[in-house]
Formats: structure tokens, C-alpha cells, sequence
């Protein structure tokens, strides 16, 4: 018996009772579903990880005006001035070993112009070691030196989202942008980084930090109104860095022992590594209910094919008969019990394709549809059509054609 | 070399402790181009015997080869391919699939010969062509009359072009005037060089065949060669 025969029959007797096939198909869909959104958002969730370094940089960590508990719901992160310019030179000297660059950022959103076109974007005030720690060059003209970047000059780097709405057709560099009304030379622009955990990263200017003291903060003398960016010699320092800037900054604020820190230094690597453990427990979540499903929809198989080998006994007598061999019922059972499977199995991954793209629309990451994974499950669902289709076709197979002949349904 | 030689074959049936002999020692030897009938009371042995000449059973004891090859010791495989080749099935309750339409209920056979679709669909035609049902090809047994099933029956026996036919009451559940139009076919069956083996309580209906084996108690108590009955020809 040709494959497209044996295909064609196992077809039209599924179609026949669609409604069952699709009833019994349901664990495996699920099951499949489920393997397929794991690994998509396990994916998801490590390219996101991986985004977060990419876009802050390796070994850093972020110092912000800090609210403790004691400032209570009116309060919130930034809300009270604490962080100094003083505290900022004093953590650039060097004093704490495993600090390699600090670099203070100011972030203001507003409007800025070009001839051609405006836009609202952030513009961050920072110096030069703002793009060592971001790991972020020049595709043209320069970066801030130690200089221009102290420095009150009237320049600015652009990224490139910035770049494409301001200067649609011409090159920026050398070219005047507005920012609140003043003039800033462009000297550079920035490499793309594309989307990041806090949207689109090229979408951002930077001017030397002093400019932005002078033009954007106007007059705020002490008091950093930004973070601190710290990045250090190696990741496994976090700790101890995190320890001796803390003890230093509440030794310069004076704070008492009782007092809370009025700062907080958060490790970015840490919140990637938490947001990751707990993908990883959603994936484990979801590993068990593919292999649980998979099994109930496979004992779903077996019970529907059983059912079916009975209903059909006399076919099966007559079908032996006219010369089938015990063979042929099987391979007839057992590509039936495949293709119910296999199709339960398509129509899992289009369910777990649409559970990952919901997932990445939710948590904010790139959809991802994995293809190995897909083409594995899409095996395993034909796997486990075979393995709990076999019982009920080795029965068929079994059946006496002059008993099959004589059943009365 | 007969086409069927059995010798001293045996059939029983055990239930429990109980050993029910069905068939005690049949000879019978059949001639190729021929028509028999097996008749005999009620649980004589017939279908018994008819399971075994067919080879949906095996005999418990004694010799059975058709067309010359000892088949009395073959796996179920085997057994089924010997069906397939060798002979066509017509039962009394036409045993068709339903919801399956006339010209794939004849087509079965071939299926399982390996026969490409388009050849099995041109033979199938033909054979529905040949019982004189050629415009119901797609009609489903539900939507055809019991004389019109058995003769999809009939079609499905020849289209694989066995040369045996097996009839196990194959008038048994159709009124008398339809019965013989279903006997007209299977005696022209006969005159094309098939061999009709059937088994019937009625006597008009063996009146058909050109011999008549009586069973009594699994065993041939009579057989006689006769001159079949003059059919009219219906136009
Ligand atoms: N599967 C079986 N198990 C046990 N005994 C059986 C079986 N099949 C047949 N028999 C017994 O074998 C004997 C012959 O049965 P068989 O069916 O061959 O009779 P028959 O001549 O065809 O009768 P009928 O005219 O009623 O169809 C009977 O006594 C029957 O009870
Ligand atoms: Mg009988």
C-alpha cells in the first residue's frame, strides 16, 4: 500500500470525526504550544539580559539620589538632591581601588532643532568617560576628550535616531542644532545601538556636562541633579565596591549610623540576572506543562484510537479480507494516530508563536521564533503519535478477520 | 492439478474444556472454471469449511493446497496475501464500507496490491461496468438497494481478477427475484472461467451450480454433479 494511500485514508478518517480529532489533539496542541513558548521567551529573556549589557556596558553601576524608606510614598528615587559634585571628583580619585571610570549624567527631554526638522529627545549632559564606560564610539567626528567634555563649549553628539530625524538628507557634522533656543555645534555622531530595555538607544544627544550645568540646569550649584555612572575593573568586585561607595558616601554626607543612605546605588547586572531567574522559573513552569500535556494528550491518542480500532473492527475484517495485510492495519492505525499528532502539533506552534509574540509584546523583548525548537516539536508531537498509537494498532493488526467480520456495531 | 485439494481436513473450535469439531475430516477436490455449492443444515460446517477454502482460517488438521501450493501452514501475512491474489469475497450481509462510495469500496482490494490510483480507479470502472451499475459509481451503500450492494460486492471480488469467488449466502438477506439476478451474474462469472464456490441453504439457488456438496455434522455426506438451471436472459 503506497504512503499517499495510507496518508489519504488516515485523512479522510480523521475528517470524518473532526470534531473528536480536534478534542483529542488539544493536549499535544498545548503541549507544543508550551515548549515553544518557553524557549522563545527563554530567548527573549537572555537577548534582553544581553541588550541590558550591551546598552549600559559591563561592570557598572549606577549611583542615583536616593529615597529610603523613611521619605515614604511622596518620596521616590531622585527625589531628594544628595549627590555632590564633590562626591563625583572624590570617587575619580582613585581612592577606591577597583573603581576604573566615573562619570556623572545629567538628563534633560527637550525640544531640539535643526534647519531642516525638530525633535524631542533626551539630552544628557556627561564627559568623556561617559562613552568609555558605555563602550560607545564616534561612526563620525569625535567624542568628548577629558577636556571639551568638562568644558562649557557649545557642542554636541548625536545619535542616530537623532541623526535621521534632524538630518534627513545632509551630513550633521560641523552643522548647528537648537537645543532651548542656544546654538550647539555637531562634532559627532554616535555608532548605532539600536533598542535597548529602556527603548530606542540612539535616540539621545550628548553635550559636555558643564554645558548642561550652565544652559539646561541653570544655576544649581552643588548638588548633581542626574546619576552617577561607576564602572569597575571586574564584575566580581560588585560587592565590595558597592561597600566602599557606600560607606564613603555616608561618610562624606555625615550621616549617622542611624540614618538611612540618602543615595542608592543600584548593579544593573543584578537586575538582568533576577529578571533571567525569573524567565528561567516561567520556563521551567511551562517545561511542565508541555510534558505533562504531552503525555494526557497522548493518552488522549491512545483512548481515541482504541475507541476507534473497536468502532471499526468490521471495516478492519473486511479490509483483511480483500488482502490486507496485519502490516497494512497497523501502518493504517498507526500514520491515523501520527498525522492526529502531527497536526496537533502545527497547530501548537502556531499557539506558541502567538503566546511568544504576546510574551515579547509584554515584556518588552524581541519575538522570537525558534525554528530548531519548532521542527524538534513538531518531531516530538509525530513521536508521540507513534508511541501511544501503537497499543491500539497492534490490537487492530491482531484482530481475526472471521471475528472482525461477524462484530455488530 | 485441481484448483482446490483438500485432504482430510479438520477444524475445531475449543471453548473452555468443551472441543466443538466443526469440520471432521473434509476431501473435497474442485476443479478450476467450475461452480459448487455447499449446502446442509445449520451448523453442518459450511461456513467453516468456506472460512478455511478462503483463507481467513487455518484447519487444525489436514492437507489444503490451492492451485498446487500447500497454504495450510502460512502466517496471517501470508494468508492475506493468498486472498488478495487468489480469491474474491461475497458475504450475505455485503460487508461494504459505508460512507465510502461504490467505485472506493471496489477499489479496496487493489489498495493492497500496490496498484497506482489511476490504474485501481480504471479496473474499479470496469467492474462496476461489468455488474451493471455503471452510473451509480459514487453512490454509497446506503443509497443503493440490497441487490445493487452485493453486486458492488460482486465487483470488488473480480476487480483484483482472483480466480476464485467465495459466496457465503450471498442471496441470503435479498428477495427471490433479486437473488437470481445476483445468481445470473455470478453464473456468468463461471462462464468467463472463475471458479463459484458458494454456500446456500436454498435449493433453487444451488440449482445454479454445476455441483452441490451437502455437509452434515463436518463432514461431505453427498455430492453430485447436475446441469444448472436454464436462466432467462434479462435484456
Ligand atoms: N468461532 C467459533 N467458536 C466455536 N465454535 C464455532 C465457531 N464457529 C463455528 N463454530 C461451531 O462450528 C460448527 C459449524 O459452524 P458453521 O458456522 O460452519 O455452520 P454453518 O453450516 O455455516 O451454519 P449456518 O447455516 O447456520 O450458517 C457449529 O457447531 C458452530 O457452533
Ligand atoms: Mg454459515
Amino acid at each position: 500500500m503506497s504512503l499517499l494511500t495510507t496518508l489519504s485514508l488516515a485523512w479522510r478518517a480523521l475528517w470524518r470525526s473532526w470534531v473528536r480529532s480536534l478534542l483529542t489533539m488539544l493536549g499535544i496542541v498545548f503541549g507544543i504550544g508550551a515548549v515553544i513558548a518557553m524557549v522563545a521567551s527563554g530567548q527573549g529573556a537572555q537577548q534582553s539580559v544581553r541588550e541590558v549589557f550591551q546598552s549600559l556596558g559591563t561592570n557598572v553601576l549606577i549611583i542615583t539620589n536616593g529615597a529610603g524608606p523613611s521619605f515614604g510614598a511622596s518620596g521616590g528615587a531622585g527625589s531628594r538632591q544628595s549627590l555632590t559634585w564633590t562626591d563625583l571628583s572624590r570617587l575619580s580619585s582613585g581612592e577606591i581601588s577597583s573603581i576604573r571610570w566615573v562619570a556623572p549624567v545629567l538628563q534633560t527631554r527637550t525640544q531640539i532643532s535643526s534647519e531642516e526638522s525638530n525633535w524631542n529627545t533626551s539630552v544628557l549632559g556627561s564627559t568623556a568617560d561617559w562613552f568609555r564606560i558605555r563602550n560607545w564610539t564616534a561612526e563620525r567626528g569625535v567624542v568628548f576628550d577629558e577636556d571639551t567634555g568638562r568644558s562649557t563649549a557649545k557642542i554636541a553628539i548625536l545619535g542616530q535616531t537623532v541623526v535621521k530625524q534632524l538630518f534627513p538628507s545632509s551630513d550633521p557634522i560641523g552643522q548647528t542644532v537648537r537645543i532651548q533656543g542656544q546654538p550647539y555645534e555637531v562634532v559627532g555622531v554616535l555608532t548605532s545601538k539600536g533598542q535597548g530595555p529602556m527603548g530606542d538607544n540612539d535616540d539621545t544627544v550628548i553635550i559636555p556636562v558643564g554645558t548642561h550645568r550652565q544652559k539646561l540646569e541653570k544655576g544649581v550649584a552643588n548638588y548633581i541633579r542626574g546619576q552617577i555612572l561607576v564602572s569597575m575593573t571586574s564584575d566580581e568586585l560588585a560587592e565590595s565596591t558597592m561597600a566602599a561607595i557606600t560607606a564613603n558616601l555616608r561618610d562624606w554626607h555625615k550621616l549617622a549610623d542611624a540614618d538611612e543612605d540618602d543615595f542608592r546605588i543600584r548593579n544593573p547586572a543584578e537586575f538582568a540576572k533576577a529578571q533571567q531567574q525569573s524567565t528561567e522559573r516561567i520556563a521551567t513552569l511551562l517545561a511542565l506543562v508541555a510534558a505533562v500535556s504531552l503525555f494526557v494528550g497522548g493518552i488522549g491518542v491512545m483512548n481515541i484510537m482504541l475507541v476507534s480500532v473497536i468502532e471499526r473492527t468490521r471495516e478492519i475484517g473486511i479490509r483483511m479480507a480483500v488482502g490486507a495485510r496485519p502490516g497494512d492495519v497497523m501502518t493504517q492505525f498507526l500514520v491515523e494516530s501520527m498525522s492526529l499528532a502531527l497536526l496537533g502539533g502545527v497547530l501548537g506552534l502556531a499557539l506558541g508563536a502567538l503566546a511568544a509574540k504576546y510574551m515579547a509584546g509584554y515584556f518588552g523583548w524581541k519575538m522570537f521564533f525558534p525554528a530548531t525548537t519548532a521542527a524538534v516539536a513538531f518531531l516530538v508531537s509525530g513521536g508521540v503519535g507513534v508511541v501511544f498509537g501503537l497499543y491500539p494498532a497492534i490490537r487492530a493488526s491482531r484482530l481475526d478477520p472471521i471475528t472482525a467480520l461477524r462484530y455488530e456495531s | 492439478m485441481a484448483l482446490v485439494e483438500m485432504r482430510g481436513i479438520e477444524r475445531t473450535y475449543k471453548m473452555g474444556d468443551n472441543v466443538v469439531a466443526a469440520l471432521r475430516g473434509v476431501d473435497l477436490t474442485i476443479e478450476a472454471g467450475t461452480s459448487v455449492a455447499v449446502m446442509g443444515t445449520s451448523g453442518s460446517g459450511k461456513s467453516t469449511l468456506m472460512n478455511v477454502m478462503g483463507c481467513l482460517d487455518q484447519p487444525t488438521a489436514g492437507s489444503y493446497h490451492l492451485q498446487g501450493r500447500d497454504v495450510s501452514r502460512l502466517s496471517r501475512a501470508e494468508l492475506a496475501e493468498v486472498r488478495g491474489k487468489m480469491i474474491g469475497f461475497v458475504f450475505q450481509s455485503f460487508n461494504l464500507l459505508s460512507r465510502t462510495s461504490a467505485l472506493e469500496n471496489v477499489e479496496l482490494p487493489l489498495i493492497y496490491q500496490g496498484i497506482p490510483a489511476r490504474e485501481r480507479h480504471r479496473r474499479a470502472l470496469a467492474a462496476i461496468e461489468q455488474v451493471g451499475l455503471g452510473g451509480r459509481a459514487d453512490h454509497h451503500p446506503s443509497q443503493l438497494s440490497g441487490g445493487q450492494q452485493q453486486r458492488v460486492a460482486i465487483a470488488r471480488a473480480l476487480v483484483g481478477d482472483a480466480p476464485i469467488i467465495m459466496a457465503d449466502e450471498p442471496t441470503g438477506n435479498l428477495d427471490t427475484r433479486t437473488a437470481h439476478e445476483v445468481m445470473g451474474i455470478l453464473r456468468g462469472l463461471v462462464g468467463q472461467g472463475k471458479t463459484v464456490i458458494l454456500v446456500t441453504h436454498e435449493a433453487d439457488i444451488a440449482a445454479h451450480a454445476s455441483r452441490v456438496v451437502t455437509l452434515r455434522d463436518g463432514l461431505i455426506i453427498d455430492d453430485r454433479q447436475q446441469t444448472p438451471v436454464v436462466v432467462e436472459v434479462a435484456a
